[in-house]
């Protein structure tokens, strides 16, 4: 069976360029970067070759780059280098509907004894600055907010809520996850102090990403041990994957227009023929604030993970923000901070595309997901009219 | 994702009994579109009393599907008051167990019959749990915490939240989930103490059930130590006919001591009644 994979919000396909890059690394070139030989200390050029392309990417300097282990890690160290810089400042701001590396730091700050400013958003899943203006205070450390929401995609207004933290005298950071490679990011254009990226959401390996920390910043790391990174990050690099991350940074500068485009015209016949053609559907997030490649989209009346595990059965691969896909039993903090009903949330389905999804895989989700929900609502008791 | 059985991907994928009978003589119907998950169930009883025709209409997971079409398969035949001994342990072991976080899909099965069965005797519609709601969240009642946990053994608020969603949602009631269970597990240990009224009848289903459950439990790893085993061949009425393999086979006390071994463990664990039979198969 082939697979349809409509969930690259959740990972990617290693790009065939990125891999063939990386391969020498997990093969003969496998010296230490911080060897004293040149068989070891060779490897040191592909990392800075690595770190300038990344760099590139987002308009910053290559010494503005520390690699890391995920987008959680970069966003774990930002928030708390920030937090360590000023101990008078112990108050944090964020969102409701951040990524769990985020989330569920700022819960872990709360009960540690930190106030934390939890942001609201509007039925479109779009955050206010204006109350970003109001929650910022005098002792306010860090401001967090995503750049784009990964189960709505929605595209926050980071640079005005940036300038707003800046005005305040306190650091911003952004996690960036999702952002990064679809939608241009130019850091010399910006204020932001702290930017998370991650390898495996733009066609790179999992297990590798980065922190863009801005010139001039205090930053105190979270992983102490060797000098790797200029200090800011011990550990031995991850020389193959960072390589990789690299690679796959100068891809998407050169397909970003594609994801701009063609991915964004995929996605929206993919949205507009299921919302036509499945009633009772609604889309979730702002209609054109949003990332091109992520369609949410609720079918009323029946339950995400009972849609997911019948798509699975045709190859069609996709997420939800049901409760019972979770193992919890609530269904997405991101819905619920929408104020989507709960109805609809356990409904909840999540495509994202890719620059490797095609028209044709596009015309098989179009064709065959309406009547799986037409058999589920055939089972429910819901959505039959007064009737019922 | 989950660890579905393939008796749970079948039910899911082929759901049976699926929809309404039109001039049912009873509906049962539990669970609401906000929590997740809901199950509407439709009897049709014949003049013997014996169930003609189950169907159901559910909104929910795979689980909570394959629980329900598991359900209709179960109780159709059987008599009302057969029905009305049909366990949430049932349901999941028809469908060769659930993962633990699913289990409450099978306590909704049972509730959606109970709630059926309440209906045809012309009571309230609607589960007729006593008590008071604990758990906020989900509407559970402290009845319906303490039933999930004498029937199905439970020892932590973890466990409650898996089988009846109690605690799932804020957590703020999960120190009253552990005070019920405390309470729960004390009246145990009185009944224990004093010799109650006998426990309700089993359905045939549930003592092969717990017969087999016995014999996997607390008779094989037993006869293992010695290098023999024994197999379950059949159960007639309250004779349960094994054959002993290994070196149990053939063993002159056999027939006389491993039987009785046997024989006394089921009666233990399953019904007093139990007589073990050994034969050739």
């Amino acid at each position: 069976m082939r697979t349809v994979y409509l969930d690259n919000n959740a990972t990617t396909r290693i790009a065939p360029e990125v891999l063939e890059a990386m391969l020498p690394f997990l093969g003969d070139s496998y010296g230490n970067p911080s060897s004293m030989h040149s068989f070891g200390g060779g490897v040191r050029r592909h990392i800075d070759r690595a770190r300038g392309q990344v760099a590139a990417l987002i308009g910053a300097d290559a010494e503005e780059i520390i690699f890391t282990g995920s987008g959680t890690e970069g966003d774990n160290t930002a928030i708390l280098s920030a937090l360590k810089a000023d101990p008078t400042r112990a108050h944090v701001v964020t969102t409701r509907v951040e990524h769990p590396a985020v989330l569920a730091l700022g819960k872990q700050l709360e009960r540690e004894g930190r106030r934390v400013f939890w942001l609201g958003v509007d039925a479109e899943g779009m955050l206010d600055p204006d109350e970003v203006r109001a929650a910022v205070r005098d002792c306010t450390g860090v401001v967090s907010v995503m750049y784009a929401n990964n189960e709505t995609g929605v595209v926050f207004p980071v640079e005005e809520v940036a300038a707003i933290a800046k005005a305040c005298g306190c650091a911003f950071h952004t996690d960036a996850v999702q952002a990064v490679g679809k939608v241009p990011i130019d850091m010399r254009r910006s204020v932001i102090d702290y930017l998370a990226l991650s390898g495996h959401k733009l066609h790179a390996p999992k297990g590798v990403g980065a922190l863009y920390i801005r010139k001039g910043t205090k930053f105190n790391p979270l992983i102490v041990g060797g000098h790797q990174e200029m200090g800011r990050r011990g550990g031995t690099e991850n020389v193959a994957s960072i390589v990789g991350l690299g690679a796959a940074c100068e891809l998407a500068a050169r397909t970003m227009e594609e994801e701009r485009t063609r991915v964004k015209a995929l996605r929206d016949r993919l949205e507009r023929e299921l919302l036509s053609r499945a009633p009772d559907t609604r889309l979730n997030g702002h209609p054109a604030r949003r990332l091109p490649n992520t369609a949410n989209i609720s079918f009323e009346y029946v339950e995400g993970e009972a849609i997911l595990l019948r798509l699975n059965e045709l190859g069609i691969c996709a997420s939800s923000g049901s409760a019972c896909t979770s193992g919890s039993l609530e269904p997405s903090h991101v819905l619920r901070a929408m104020g989507v009903p709960y109805t609809a949330a356990h409904g909840s389905v999540r495509f994202s595309l890719s620059r490797y999804t095609t028209d044709e895989e596009i015309d098989f989700a179009i064709e065959r997901v309406p009547p799986i929900i037409r058999e589920l609502r055939a089972i429910s008791p819901f959505g039959r009219g007064p009737a019922k | 994702m989950w660890d579905y059985s393939e008796k749970v991907m079948d039910h899911f994928l082929h759901p049976r009994n699926v929809g309404e009978i039109p001039g049912a003589d009873a509906v049962g119907e539990v669970g609401n579109i906000a929590c997740g998950d809901a199950l509407k169930l439709y009897l049709k009883i014949d003049p013997d009393g014996r169930v003609a025709d189950a169907k159901f209409q559910t909104f929910g997971c795979a689980s909570a599907i394959a629980s329900a079409s598991a359900l209709t398969e179960i109780i159709k035949g059987m008599t009302v008051e057969e029905a009305g001994r049909v366990t949430n342990d049932d349901i999941a072991r028809h469908l060769g167990g659930l993962p633990k976080e699913k289990m409450h899909c099978s306590v909704m099965g049972r509730e959606a019959l109970e709630a059926a069965l309440a209906n045809l005797r012309g009571e309230k519609p609607v589960p007729a749990e006593e008590g008071r709601i604990v758990c906020t969240c989900f509407g559970v009642t402290d009845a319906q915490i303490a039933r999930v946990v004498r029937e199905n053994r439970l020892t932590t608020p973890e466990e409650v939240t898996h089988y009846c969603k109690a605690g799932g949602g804020c957590g703020g009631c999960v120190p009253e989930i552990q005070e019920i269970i405390d309470e729960v597990r004390r009246k145990e240990l009185e009944k224990e103490t004093r010799p109650g009224p006998a426990a309700r009848p089993m359905t045939n289903i549930q003592k092969i059930g717990r017969i087999q459950e016995t014999i996997e439990k607390e008779i094989k790893p037993a006869l293992r130590l010695d290098g023999g085993d024994i197999e379950l061949i059949d159960v007639v009425g309250n004779t349960v006919q094994v054959a002993f393999r290994g070196a149990c086979a053939g063993c002159p006390a056999s027939g006389v001591t491993v039987a009785s071994v046997v024989e006394r463990k089921l009666r233990e664990f399953v019904s007093p009644e139990i007589t073990v039979e050994e034969v050739q198969g």
